[in-house]
């Protein structure tokens, strides 16, 4: 597909730790501020400084966010990879070219547009360490004259950012207008522009691990523990700044809450069992390596009943796998995370607006079923800029769930840890500190009864696992259900969930534009709701879209519900970047022809 | 008068302590360790500790790993909400219960393969942060819950049941905690309620991490001739350092001890530890002369006994998180929901960039 006006992608090829996001996120703004949906997308290395990044800023009138494998538009900045950068370039395609950069023979169907950066900057800034910096503005400037970016938003897209630093607004603005300036003297127009249109008023761009911080915040958490790892940090970053801004009071300096960082992950989900069972709201986040480390925990937490919110933000691999990756392949181990027999609640965002409201309902599950939540997001996800509407302030109050306080112990004549009273599977708690002297139960694992005494009677012990079973029962209808767009008379569906929803929404289109209509089960939560049975049910064949080698949401399907598994195909996508639409329409359309030859 | 001749923690009102409990309602279910095993001998003193100190039940959470020591807290304040955790990981548990309600008294039980295997790094970052807990590790220097494996604090030279020798260096908990600056730093013998107690009582006065060694004979792996922490050789080679009586801070004694005799030493919330000295006069406020002690002591094949270090005025761990008064996990909704003006800021700054 060719580019056009409102519909292409940019590329900017620089090195890390040279401080293009400034420049990347004006150029960002200043198309999203023109009324065009964008999403920016952050390909970055597991380094601080030195090693190659890609940003590209996808222009979409008609509101696709997912990544392009297209590669419209190239600001070749990065000597080390600008070989292999151009090579992948298409026809039609612009490329900026950064004088002295190494580049292979281009085919003349590409615009080339060569700039000389270092020799425009140099007089501009002596200091060659800022002169780094600074240079990626000028790319900002061309860009936005040969794009038709217009000079008013990307002048408002730097000042919202350096605006209470004016000698850098100044300089940063010099370096703009000097880019611009060379742009209008030397370079011819380029093929394809952004046009202002109004599909972006009132919207909001932003990460998912921010989404994620925000629902937090508004849920009431009030501990947090965690230990740094990649892609998950800047969920625990942000929530901290955030809790210091609104949730510290400006008088006394004392906080509603507390952020500790653990000593590994072990310790952090440890010290949120140990904060939840006495009552606070606490979380936890992490990514894969980290997950693994709160294994024993969590399986604990499953028997002892007791709440916790885990964040995992996906990426590829162990620690030396590819940790600045996306992937979404922790969803099977986590679905049965630990020993014994245990299943988990997951929560599954697909945009950033479910992290922000699975930020706090995932809280209110945790405390109304007394069990480990998972919160699936990924790199992709969590890490990526998005577009979206503003959020909504809470209309309910917080659920947590079922907590006897003393005055209810008054009332009773007696307090049962572990007693199924209300035929749903949950138990009551009452919370350590509590003034009754029924209050007090003992924690342990799953080898208890219901007074939470000691035991290792086989029918007790059965008892307990069959309630832990009925309390996941309860789960599946309180969970958030799957989000379905059902299309007439079709009868193929696709089946996603998390971030390769975006993919999912365009590849759709362009299967319908070639004669393929489809119907759409986005899943949002394990356990699987009743709606998700019924789906699968209705469809003569379903694609079950996942970012693993191993189709692991199709595993889940078929073992719960092997009599339709002859229905799922798998479509997978594994190597580490985003899914793609492509990717998806090819692998459907590969597969609907085999499935036409052998019927 | 000297205190030992009255439990003076004890209410005029016999067998009621000051907030009208008895003993029975400090005890816990039946234990169902090996009769004899020093634990239960150390599951007495607390229970007869919170009981003189007048704890309020309610108020302490109880918390474990896992081994025979950790069983314990079963066996002693029914009343308290107990917490059973994963083996060598009850020190991140008791972190997030005292930073989510800093009004309990936390009570934590572990064993020396609890703590010094699996959990030392958990045990090293909580002594670190100073969390306000009493740390008791029941040592035997065995793995007594999987039948008599060397644990990590095994000395050297020291037999186990099968006839093999410990020829590595033990991991000596109290030298660790002193190291990282830990408030209140002690060592005793189950079989020295004497001594324990007072130690125990004082440990839950102190308002940081309390790290309590108790040398706690397993009569059914590591009690036999050639193992150093058997009955007969604890007992023979036990070296206190001082005799040890602790006045309550409600409590108006006055100690009379001829000058040079004793020590002081006051804790936070007004306390008293009068330590009477046993031949040598031992400062428990210098650090490297408690490091000295303990290295000595190993040397000598001796246990020393006492109050090895003690800094009253440390700060605890809440302090650096500047948290509410109000527990964190009885903050209402209100105070922890912001309110829709705050959204909204959040939400303009997100649709114009501005930071
Ligand atoms: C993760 C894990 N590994 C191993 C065990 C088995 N285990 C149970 S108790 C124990 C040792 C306990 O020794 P210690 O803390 O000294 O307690 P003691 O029984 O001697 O009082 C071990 C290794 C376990 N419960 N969990
Ligand atoms: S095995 Fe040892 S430590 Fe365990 S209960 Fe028996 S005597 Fe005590
Ligand atoms: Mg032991």
């Amino acid at each position: 597909m060719k580019a056009s006006n409102n519909d292409f992608s940019i590329h900017v090829a620089t090195v890390n730790g040279s401080g293009s996001q400034t420049a990347n996120t004006t150029l960002m703004r200043a198309v999203f501020q023109m009324g065009v949906p964008v999403s920016g997308k952050n390909l970055f290395p597991s380094n601080i400084a030195g090693l190659p990044t890609w940003f590209t800023i996808r222009v979409s009138e008609r509101g696709y966010l997912a990544r392009t494998r297209r590669n419209d538009v190239l600001v070749a900045m990065n000597p080390e990879t600008s070989v292999e950068d151009i090579a992948s370039m298409g026809p039609g395609s612009i490329l900026l070219l950064n004088e002295g950069v190494p580049a292979p023979k281009i085919p003349g169907d590409r615009v080339v547009y060569k700039v000389p950066f270092n020799k425009l900057v140099e007089p501009l800034v002596p200091d060659a360490k800022l002169r780094k910096l600074v240079v990626n503005m000028i790319y900002v400037g061309v860009v936005s004259h040969l794009l038709g970016i217009d000079f008013e938003e990307v002048d408002h897209a730097l000042t919202a950012q350096l605006g209470r630093k004016p000698k850098a607004l100044d300089m940063n603005r010099a370096a703009v207008k000097l880019g611009a300036e060379y742009a209008t003297e030397h370079l011819k127009p380029a093929p394809f522009r952004v046009e202002r249109r109004n599909k972006t008023a009132d919207k909001v761009l932003i990460e998912g691990n921010q989404a994620g911080a925000l629902g937090a915040l508004f849920g009431g958490v009030t501990f947090l523990s965690w230990y740094p790892i990649t892609p998950s940090s800047s969920l625990a970053e942000s929530l901290q700044g955030y809790l210091e801004r609104y949730r510290r009071d400006p008088k006394t300096g004392e906080a509603t809450f507390a952020v500790v960082q653990a000593e590994d992950e072990i310790a952090a989900i440890g010290m949120v069992l140990g904060a939840s069972w006495t009552g606070a709201r606490a979380m936890t986040t992490t990514s894969g390596p980290g997950l693994s480390l709160m294994t024993e925990f969590t399986g604990f937490a499953y028997y002892a009943e007791i709440p916790a919110v885990i964040w995992d933000i996906q990426r590829v691999g162990p620690s030396t796998g590819l940790p600045t990756r996306t992937s979404q392949a922790d969803l099977l181990s986590t679905a049965f995370m630990s020993h014994g027999d245990t299943k988990h609640i997951i929560l599954l965002p697909a945009t950033v607006e479910d992290c922000y409201t699975f930020g706090m309902r995932a809280f209110d599950l945790a405390e109304r079923f007394q069990t480990p939540v998972f919160v699936l997001s990924d790199l992709d996800i969590g890490m990526n800029t998005w577009m979206s509407d503003p959020f909504q302030y809470p209309d309910k109050p917080w659920d947590r769930g079922k907590i006897l306080t003393a005055e209810d112990l008054a009332k009773t004549a007696k307090f049962e840890r572990y007693r199924d009273l209300d035929g749903d599977g949950i138990p009551y708690r009452t919370l350590p500190g509590t003034d009754h002297p029924l209050a007090g139960y003992f924690t342990r694992g799953s080898g208890h009864d219901e007074q939470a005494l000691y035991t290792e009677n086989p029918d007790t012990y059965k008892r307990v696992m069959d309630r832990l079973a009925a309390k996941y029962e309860t789960a599946r209808v309180a969970v958030p259900p799957p989000v379905i767009d059902r299309t007439k008379g079709a009868e193929i569906g696709i089946l996603g969930f998390g971030s390769s929803h975006w993919a999912i929404l365009e590849a759709r289109d362009r299967l319908a534009a070639d004669g393929l209509t489809t119907s759409y089960l986005l899943l949002k939560a394990l356990p699987f709701t009743k709606e998700v049975k019924s789906f699968l049910e209705s469809m003569k064949v379903i694609y079950v879209v996942e970012q693993n080698r191993d189709a692991q949401m199709k595993a889940l399907l078929t073992m719960e519900y092997p009599e339709l598994a002859t229905k799922l195909r798998s479509i997978l996508h594994y190597d580490g970047l985003p899914i793609d639409a492509q990717s998806i329409v090819d692998q459907v359309q590969e597969r609907e022809r085999e499935g036409v030859l052998s019927r | 008068m000297t205190p030992e001749k009255r439990a003076p923690e004890q209410s005029a009102n016999g067998n009621k302590n000051r907030i009208g409990l008895t003993v029975a309602d400090y005890r816990g279910a039946k234990s169902t360790l090996c009769p004899g095993c020093g634990h239960d001998a150390i599951t007495g003193s607390i229970i007869q500790a919170a009981f003189e100190a007048g704890i309020e039940p309610h108020r302490v959470a109880k918390l474990s790993g896992i081994g025979c020591s950790s069983k314990t807290p079963a066996y002693f304040l029914s009343r308290s909400h107990g917490f059973n955790a994963v083996h060598g990981r009850m020190p991140s548990i008791a972190t997030g219960v005292s930073v989510a309600n800093r009004s309990l008294t936390l009570l934590g039980v572990s064993g020396d393969g609890d703590t010094a295997s699996i959990g030392l790094g958990q045990f090293l970052h909580l002594v670190r942060r100073n969390v306000p807990l009493l740390y008791i590790v029941e040592n035997n220097g065995v793995y007594g819950l999987t039948k008599g494996q060397f644990s990590a604090t095994a000395d050297v030279g020291s037999k186990a049941k099968s006839g093999r020798v410990n020829e590595l260096m033990p991991i000596d908990v109290c030298a660790l905690a002193i190291e990282l600056g830990c408030g209140f730093v002690a060592r005793s013998f189950s079989g020295d309620p004497k001594q324990l107690r007072p130690i125990l009582k004082a440990a839950l006065s102190h308002r940081g991490t309390a790290v309590v060694d108790v040398i706690s004979p397993c009569v059914t792996f590591n009690n036999h001739e050639g193992s150093t922490k058997s009955y007969l050789n604890v007992k023979e080679h036990d070296a206190p350092l001082h005799d040890i009586f602790f006045i309550p801070r409600y409590e108006n004694i006055e100690v009379d001890y001829a000058p040079g005799e004793s020590r002081e030493v006051t804790l936070h919330d007004g306390s008293r530890i009068t330590l009477k000295k046993l031949g040598e006069d031992y400062d428990p406020g210098d650090a490297l002369r408690a490091l000295e002690t303990i290295h000595h002591g190993r040397q000598e094949d001796k246990f020393v006994t006492g109050l090895l270090y003690v800094d009253p005025d440390k700060e605890p761990f809440e302090q650096d998180l500047k948290l509410v008064e109000t527990p964190l996990a009885s903050l209402p909704l209100e105070k922890v929901r912001p309110p829709k003006e705050v959204l909204d800021e959040v939400m303009s700054g997100l649709m114009t960039g501005k930071a």
